[in-house]
């Protein structure tokens, strides 16, 4: 019997997050060696959008947890629902996006199953026998380690955001409302949340991003670095000197003591490639430099190198751009 | 009340990381050893409570791993930590995340911690699994990433603020507790001269398994559902290339290289 697995997929103003239909599309790509069944879980209130839209890209079933006592995040309560759905439904094989909420979800839900671990994953090697072979990247992503989790253990993986493409949309799987609630009142509970990102792109999930260092100068010149992030419809992210001189938020700094991103396109601009910084962005598809000083180690990581003023690339840039993408 | 610490050694991050002879670990040799930044945080947060409470809280720090150790243990002593908890056995060795917080969890059992603060990862094994495991095997509430840290006058429940995606979170949890802390929480303390001294006299407990109740085929290798079967080098990115001409052409270039060769745009 092939195992089951279960995509936990997670919801944001009310609709689903790009991550549940990548997370999703590593399922299928599981199943399609082992022969598994492909189902999803929501955990929330008022999840029918979110639920079709999984049920019409590939999951046969979604199960919609859906109550006003999940309306607020829980730590606890959606661990207790999650692990409650994954046992009685045999779930063998646990999939999340490895983001801060399947970062805070992931370890409980394993331990509670009695499951074996790996998280931020990067690669999914899936045994004729069950077993599953997944790539995590260790020591801030200098080197790749291979584990094997395998087939007589309940697996639990969560992958790293821009891993797998979106599972494209098809097939017609069907929706099961349960009604089910809170049951025991939660001991964390979030009294507020606030919003930084203001709507924009996320920067975990941000599939381009435009990032600015230290020679950026000051918070204002940033403009230059947003302005080129909107016209590709992508995030802002700073290097950790750019964020040290108070230039941008720690939310936006890439690399070791910030966020790892993994976008299609990574643009540095006027960033030198610090080890610090290179750790936080290497595994993105493209990137791009522009830096003044031709012998920058940035550009030993970069693909494409422009070698001058930031000040000057970067404005013409945005506007060659709106034209070629037709803004 | 009652506060623990787990920190972890880990290889300082400047280290050149290369793949040994059996495709499994690191080369071990030449390493520069460091307490894990992150639990930096987690130390002076603990420091500072105790401060605040004018000293009566007892601050432990708990570590797993070899002889080594006991010096990452000795620089929060040094740093003001009162006790140290050396969980050591060569039965711990090669454990996966999970196997880990087990020993972890073993030990903080014995302990009866309100508070415990640790890193939100450390940043050899980059997991982020420990802190919500730990929790979760002593069936204690959890908040991650936290970046403010409140203690109520009654000492009976904490308010913290967490980071998300895309915002922060603002979380109020009962006691007994574990919080993984993030940058931005607070700025570590140096170890003073008179800390370090002062630190070679504290005590530093040694348990092993057997001490802390713990089966050996639970823990270690033995004990791990995640088998690591091999390290692989990183990909070689190609040469960069460089874009010439005036700043027009060069963008020019750049845009039709980004559309036509890469096709990312």
């Amino acid at each position: 019997m092939p195992k089951n697995i279960l995509v936990v997929a997670e919801t944001k103003g009310g609709g689903l997050r790009k991550t549940g239909l990548e997370t999703l599309a590593a399922a299928k790509h599981v199943a399609a060696t082992t022969g598994a069944e492909v189902t999803a879980v929501l955990v929330g209130h008022g999840l029918d959008a979110a639920a079709a839209a999984l049920a019409q890209h590939g999951a046969a079933v979604v199960y919609a947890i859906d109550d006003a006592s999940y309306a607020t995040y829980s730590s606890e309560a959606y661990t207790e629902a999650l692990s409650r759905l994954a046992r009685e439904r045999g779930a063998g094989c646990v999939l999340f996006a490895d983001t801060s909420f399947g970062k805070d979800l992931a370890p409980a839900v394993a331990v509670r199953l009695e499951a074996a671990l790996v998280t931020d994953v990067v690669g999914l090697d899936p045994q004729a026998d069950g077993g599953l072979k997944v790539v995590h990247p260790i020591y801030t992503g200098k080197v790749n380690a291979e584990y094997l989790l395998q087939a007589n253990t309940v697996q639990v993986v969560s992958m790293r955001p821009n891993v797998f493409m979106p599972a494209p949309e098809g097939g017609s799987g069907r929706v099961e409302k349960l009604a089910w609630s809170v049951q025991s009142p939660p001991r964390a509970v979030v009294k507020e949340v606030l919003a930084t990102t203001g709507g924009k792109v996320e920067l975990g999930e941000a599939d381009r991003i435009v990032s600015g260092g230290r020679s950026l100068k000051s918070a204002e010149n940033f403009k230059i670095i947003e302005d080129l992030a909107e016209v590709l419809g992508g995030a802002v992210g700073a290097s950790r000197a750019a964020v040290d001189a108070g230039y941008q938020p720690h939310s936006r700094q890439v690399g070791q003591t910030g966020k790892v991103v993994n976008p299609t396109l990574y643009i540095a601009c006027g960033i030198s490639g610090a080890i610090q910084h290179l750790v936080g962005m290497r595994t993105s598809k493209v990137i791009v430099a522009i830096n003044k000083d031709p012998s920058a180690p940035i550009f030993q990581t970069a693909d494409y190198g422009v070698v001058g003023d930031l000040f000057e690339v970067v404005p013409i840039l945005t506007e060659e751009l709106k034209t070629t993408l037709g803004k | 009340m009652k506060i623990g610490v787990l920190v972890k050694q880990v290889p300082d991050t400047e280290t050149k990381i290369r793949i040994g002879p059996d495709g499994t670990d690191i080369v071990r040799e030449g390493i520069k050893y460091v307490m894990n930044p992150y639990d930096e945080f987690a130390v002076e947060q603990g420091l500072q409570i105790k401060e605040k409470q004018g000293g009566t809280p007892e601050v432990t720090v708990v570590s797993m791993g070899p002889a080594s150790v006991a010096e990452t243990v000795r620089t929060a002593l040094a740093m003001g930590a009162d006790r140290g908890v050396h969980l050591r056995d060569d039965a711990f060795e090669g454990g996966d995340a999970l196997a880990t917080a087990r020993v972890l969890a073993a030990a903080l059992r014995a302990e009866n911690f309100d508070l415990v603060f640790t890193g939100k990862m450390a940043i050899d094994d980059n997991a982020s699994v420990v802190p919500t495991a730990v929790a979760e095997m002593l069936n204690m509430p959890h908040v991650n990433l936290v970046q403010a840290f409140e203690l109520a006058a009654d000492g009976k429940t904490a308010t913290v603020r967490r980071r998300i995606d895309g915002g922060e979170e603002i979380i109020e949890c009962a006691l007994p507790a574990l919080f993984s802390c993030e940058k931005g929480l607070n700025e570590p303390r140096y170890a003073s001269l008179t800390g370090i001294m002062k630190a070679k006299k504290k005590p530093i407990e040694e348990k092993n398994a057997a001490a802390l109740g713990l089966a050996p085929g639970t823990v270690g290798a033995a004990g791990s559902g995640a088998r690591r079967t091999r390290l692989l080098p990183l990909a070689e990115r190609g040469a960069c290339k460089f874009v010439e001409g005036d700043v027009r052409e060069q963008v020019r270039t750049l845009v039709g290289l980004l559309r036509n060769e890469s096709k990312v745009l």
